[in-house]
């Protein structure tokens, strides 16, 4: 059996958070009651005018700008005429030969693929190429029942961006992880929350096999109708097998593969056939009267300070200034406000290492949070107050166990580092003549010992400051103490 | 430069439109006439003429994104042939 590569384009379609919709000033909402969000204009009513709404202009081309993406001088919208019920004027109004942006490309980070694929990435630091970006306007939703179907058209003109990749994917995995990277960008940039669960995020898959060896690529089928992360691996595994399967003349019903869209089905785990290249829709684009063009160049100016630094630019920084690992920077880069307390943390301890403060936050801090299924957003403890903490425990004030029960507190109870430390009596002792006085008291009644450090035994001086801790009702700086015992034992 | 011809009945279908033979006929040679002018059109030198998106020379019309207030939802359905509820009803689609 010939080995086959698998090609893959993505078209997704992302929503942007703007307030009012793309054409009209209706709210943009998820979760109102139905029919609530509409007007002349998003109903398709005759002679309602559309207008264009700044906001999700700059929205797009900011999106252009984290994604390197170039824009035409002047960008306009078209009509694509299809009927469709949940498309009440009968066209969508989006943007065909002079899109907001062209070309581009998506990163893929690491961190971003399925878990499962993360030790072996065929492509390491891979960038997806992307065609273009255009802005247009989201449909109403249809509900189908048994004899009749309903329609809200709340959503109907939302604004939404498709996001066009190259066919330059290669498996269900590097799809995986191009969805959570583009998420990442877009909710950095603070244009979109691209959720798939919320249908804020959705994506058509095109897909082909072709035997290795081969030049051009396989016959390209598009899937459409997947709904989660979960299920688009499963509708492009299904797809591939079915399509390789047809090649090889084992598929029970198949016999060839046509150009033509199909319908994935996540409870059946397979796919069907929605129609064919013969049936494509016939969409007789043309530039829509009602809309005028706009010049990018003062729109892209506006822009460019907003560009915010994208995940990955975060981590090479945190990696090179502050000595993280790759992993604990990309936890901390995977959302903004945590990349910004720990910026915040690092600041209020000088005298720590970012290394030992993004242990605290990943290790303590996320972990808490994580138990109780909350965010860095829902965090009451303040960035600057657990620096201060690390700073303590870093510095010899307390030790770090005494910092994790300090942290406790804080956690729940709020408070300074330094005032639980004095209410806990934890401050250390770190007076060199109050300390060497104990140490001495020690040496008086252990010959033996101090035989065996002399011996060599550099063990035994850990007895010393275990006597000392003991002496001192905890409360003895264990790094001071094993110096001044080596010191006065070994000279 | 000839007329296109032009499948009459495929762009009657495209448009939902049914047409009688004689409409089709005339419908036909009405839009022939159109693609008769584009000819026209195209025998114009163009070459020193920057290609334009829209037949004036207006830029960026927009507004703020600012959001109003929508219609009820009884004022969204009052002209709708059929509905259900809180929704627009319509025939079975299948897609």
């Amino acid at each position: 059996m010939p080995k086959y590569i698998v090609t893959i384009g993505l078209e997704v379609h992302a929503q942007l958070n703007t307030k009012s919709k793309m054409f009209c000033t209706c709210a943009v909402g998820y979760g109102g009651e139905p029919n609530t969000q509409t007007c002349p204009v998003c109903l398709g009513l005759p002679g309602a005018l559309p207008v264009l709404n700044l906001g999700a202009i700059e929205k797009t081309v900011l999106t252009g700008l984290m994604l390197n993406c170039r824009t035409p001088e002047i960008s306009k919208w078209d009509r694509k005429n299809y009927f469709y019920p949940d498309m009440p004027k009968n066209y969508q109004t989006t943007q065909m030969d002079l899109p907001l942006c062209l070309g581009g490309g998506v990163p893929l980070y690491d961190f971003a693929y399925p878990k499962d694929a993360q030790k072996s990435i065929a492509n390491p630091g891979k960038v997806v190429n992307l065609t273009r970006i255009h802005l247009e306007e989201d449909v109403g939703k249809s509900t189908h029942h048994d004899k009749f179907t309903t329609l809200d058209f709340n959503r109907a003109g939302t604004p939404l961006m498709e996001i066009v990749s190259e066919p330059e994917l290669d498996s269900a995995e590097e799809v995986v992880a191009y969805l959570n990277s583009l998420r990442q960008i877009l909710i950095y940039g603070g244009v979109g929350d691209a959720d798939m669960e919320k249908g804020q995020m959705r994506a058509d898959v095109n897909i082909s096999v072709r035997p290795e060896g081969q030049k051009e690529l396989g016959t390209k089928i598009e899937l459409k109708n997947i709904n989660s992360m979960s299920a688009i691996r499963r509708a492009i595994k299904a797809e591939t097998e079915r399509q390789i399967d047809v090649l090889e003349g084992r598929h029970p019903t198949d016999r060839v593969l046509i150009q033509s869209t199909r319908r994935w089905d996540d409870d059946l785990g397979e796919t069907t056939l929605m129609r064919s290249k013969e049936d494509a829709h016939d969409y007789r684009y043309f530039p829509c009267p009602d809309l005028i063009p706009v010049q990018t160049a003062p729109i892209i100016e506006r822009m460019k300070p907003l560009r915010p630094e994208l995940p990955h630019e975060k981590c090479a920084r945190f990696e090179a200034d502050f000595g993280l690992t790759p992993y604990d920077a990309n936890v901390l880069a995977s959302e903004q406000a945590l990349a910004s307390y720990f910026e915040q943390a690092v600041s209020a301890a000088p005298h720590v290492t970012g290394k030992k403060l993004a242990n605290w936050i990943i290790n303590e801090l996320l972990g808490r949070l994580n138990e109780a299924g909350h965010g860095i957003a829902d965090c009451t403890l303040p960035a600057g107050s657990l620096g201060e903490l690390v700073e303590l425990v870093e510095t010899g004030k307390i030790s770090n166990n005494q910092g994790k029960e300090v942290f406790a507190e804080m956690y729940t109870n709020g408070g300074k580092a330094a005032d639980i430390v004095k209410a806990k009596g934890f401050e250390q002792v770190s007076d060199t003549g109050a300390l060497e006085a104990i140490v001495d008291q020690i040496i008086a009644g252990a010959a033996e010992k101090v035989a065996e450090v002399k011996g060599g035994n550099e063990k035994a001086l850990n007895w010393f400051t275990g006597q000392a801790m003991k002496l001192s009702g905890g409360k003895a700086n264990p790094k001071l103490v094993t110096e001044i015992v080596r010191k006065k034992v070994l000279g | 430069m000839s007329t296109p011809t032009i499948d009459i009945h495929r762009i009657a279908t495209l448009s939902r439109l049914k047409l009688t033979d004689a409409e089709a006929d005339q419908y036909a040679s009405q839009l022939g006439k159109i693609l008769d002018y584009v000819n026209v059109l195209e025998k114009h030198d163009l070459s020193g003429v920057e290609p334009s998106a829209h037949a004036r020379p207006v830029f960026d019309v927009w507004r703020e994104d600012v959001a109003m207030p929508s219609f009820s939802c009884e004022e969204a359905l009052a002209n709708a042939p059929r509905k259900s509820g809180d929704q627009f009803m319509i025939g079975k689609v299948v897609e």
